[in-house]
């Protein structure tokens, strides 16, 4: 018996260890709901150091589809969103979730597909191509994660004069994943997919994919972000998380955007609204 | 493919410290909730196989059916009482290490629950009888049967390894998948494989079976060094 009493005190006090120590939390951390989209390009890994070494303050991104991270903040398990989907992000304030919408940044989406084009969309205009998409029914790949890049896309359909639920069919294919997932299915089977440009940059499967559609005005992809509400939600560490939006709106913050840039190519544009 | 596989060997070299981090966070976190499920688990299935009580047999059947709990729904529950907006949101768990060794434990409990129950029940086939004569407690029995049972349930605790180690529904749902923070190797693997670096992700899987087997080797060995001691 005495092996069990000593094995359940060896058990016990690893177990205590292993729990306990993590749980020693950084002093000054918060954690920002970001999208897919800025995390797989990359962009965080550039910029949030630089933030660190200037306040001390770390940042964890959890990194959802914009629904999703607005989602997590409406629950309280945010101090700060980071999204794009404008439409979504104005409602997130109005509904009191959260406070003072600023722009941050921009990149644009850009429609991708094989490099033979079985739809004929090549240098055409987002509308145009969309309908020509649908018209052949050539394979598409959809988000379908109420992401801000899966809301454009839907806003594409309506505002090419295409209605997806009377059209779609085995040619539409709704993937429910991020846009890193969505690449890879969208690469394998040769289809049609709206991305935006930040992670088609950083994407390295891209087998027989190419950009087929870009410079459009409509292809537009700003990102704004917010605090969440303290007065809704009292454990938001409103002093760190202001500093992190005052920061990136700040002229040093835009630059460290500016500055991200795979293979000389920069992904995001500074859009920070001056004074 | 075969190029995937050339770039994936040479990758492994160039590993950095963060992959050491991150394979660090993975040990740590699954080796603690098999710990806690140890401590919970095999006292439990050893009571289970030794005392006799009405619903015996819907608690095994229970038992059995919860080695079978998928990761993303015990990810998912454990998630909704941690948020902020949760029961049990004021602890602040969310996002966290801890929360990630908690959703663990729960899926390591049942499962070294019920491998217990089965080697403390064949135990008992030979010894039963003998410690029910000495009038022993149920308890007593029990804990009489774990130490003649200890070097089977070795097996038990490398099965609840094996299921911790290796699940990546409940960590990314309650852990975040964080930056340095939260991130795992199973984490780690599907984000490298959803950015399409197929051969980073590969070689983060080579990198999570070494650990495993390390982690097995090193059980094996100090099973042999224990039978020898003790046995």
């Amino acid at each position: 018996m005495d092996f069990l009493r000593r094995g359940f005190l060896t058990l016990s006090l690893l177990a205590a260890l292993g729990a306990v120590s993590p749980l020693s939390a950084e002093p000054d951390s918060i954690v920002v709901a970001s999208t897919t989209s800025t995390e797989q390009s990359g962009l965080f890994k550039h910029i949030l150091p630089l933030f660190k070494q200037k306040t001390g303050i770390e940042v964890k991104v959890v990194a959802l589809g914009t629904g999703q991270a607005l989602d997590a903040a409406r629950r309280g398990d945010a101090d700060v969103v980071l999204v794009h989907d404008r439409l979504a992000e104005d409602k997130f304030v109005a509904e009191g979730s959260g406070k003072n919408r600023q722009d941050v940044m921009y990149n644009d989406f850009v429609l991708i597909g094989p490099k033979d084009d079985p739809a004929g969309i090549r240098g055409t205009g987002v509308e145009d191509a969309f309908r020509k998409i649908a018209a052949a029914k050539a394979p598409f790949v959809s988000r379908g994660d109420r992401s801000g890049t899966h809301s454009a896309e839907l806003r594409s359909w309506k505002e090419s004069g295409v209605d997806l639920a009377a059209v779609r069919g085995d040619w539409y294919r709704d993937v429910g994943q991020g846009m890193g997932p969505a690449l890879n299915t969208a690469s394998s089977l040769g289809a049609y997919i709206l991305a935006d440009r930040g992670t088609w940059l950083s994407f390295k499967n891209r087998g027989d994919l190419t950009i087929l559609v870009e410079g459009d005005p409509r292809l537009f992809n700003p990102y704004g972000v917010m605090l969440v509400n303290p007065d809704k939600h009292p454990n938001v560490k409103v002093k760190e998380g202001q500093a992190f939006i005052d920061w990136l709106v700040s002229p040093e913050g835009q630059k460290a955007i500016a500055d991200y840039k795979i293979n000389g190519e920069q992904l995001f544009f500074p859009s920070a609204k001056k004074g | 493919m075969s190029q995937t596989l050339q770039e994936t060997f040479a990758r492994l070299w160039t590993l950095d410290r963060d992959v050491l981090a991150i394979a660090w966070l993975s040990l740590r976190v699954s080796l603690t909730a098999v710990g806690i499920g140890l401590l919970l688990g095999v006292p439990l299935g050893a009571l289970i196989a030794v005392a006799r009580f009405p619903g015996r047999d819907a608690l095994v059947g229970l038992l059995n059916t919860f080695m079978g709990l998928p990761p993303v729904i015990v990810g998912l529950i454990l998630y909704l009482a941690l948020s902020r907006s949760g029961p049990l949101g004021a602890l602040g768990l969310l996002f966290t290490p801890t929360a990630m060794v908690a959703a663990q434990a729960v899926l390591a409990t049942p499962l070294v629950a019920a491998l217990t129950r089965q080697v403390i029940a064949d135990a008992e086939a030979h010894l039963g009888e003998q410690l029910r004569s000495l009038r022993l407690s149920a308890p007593r029995r029990a804990g009489v049967l774990i130490y003649d049972a200890r070097f089977s349930l070795f097996t038990a605790a490398l099965a609840a390894f094996g299921r911790a180690i290796s699940e990546i529904g409940a960590v990314l749902v309650v852990g975040g998948n964080i930056d340095g923070h939260t991130r795992t190797m199973t984490t780690a693997i599907s984000l490298e494989t959803q950015k399409g670096d197929l051969s980073l992700a590969l070689a983060l899987g080579a990198v999570l079976m070494s650990l495993v087997l390390a982690v097995n080797a090193a059980a094996a060995f100090l099973r042999g060094h224990a039978v020898k001691a003790y046995g």
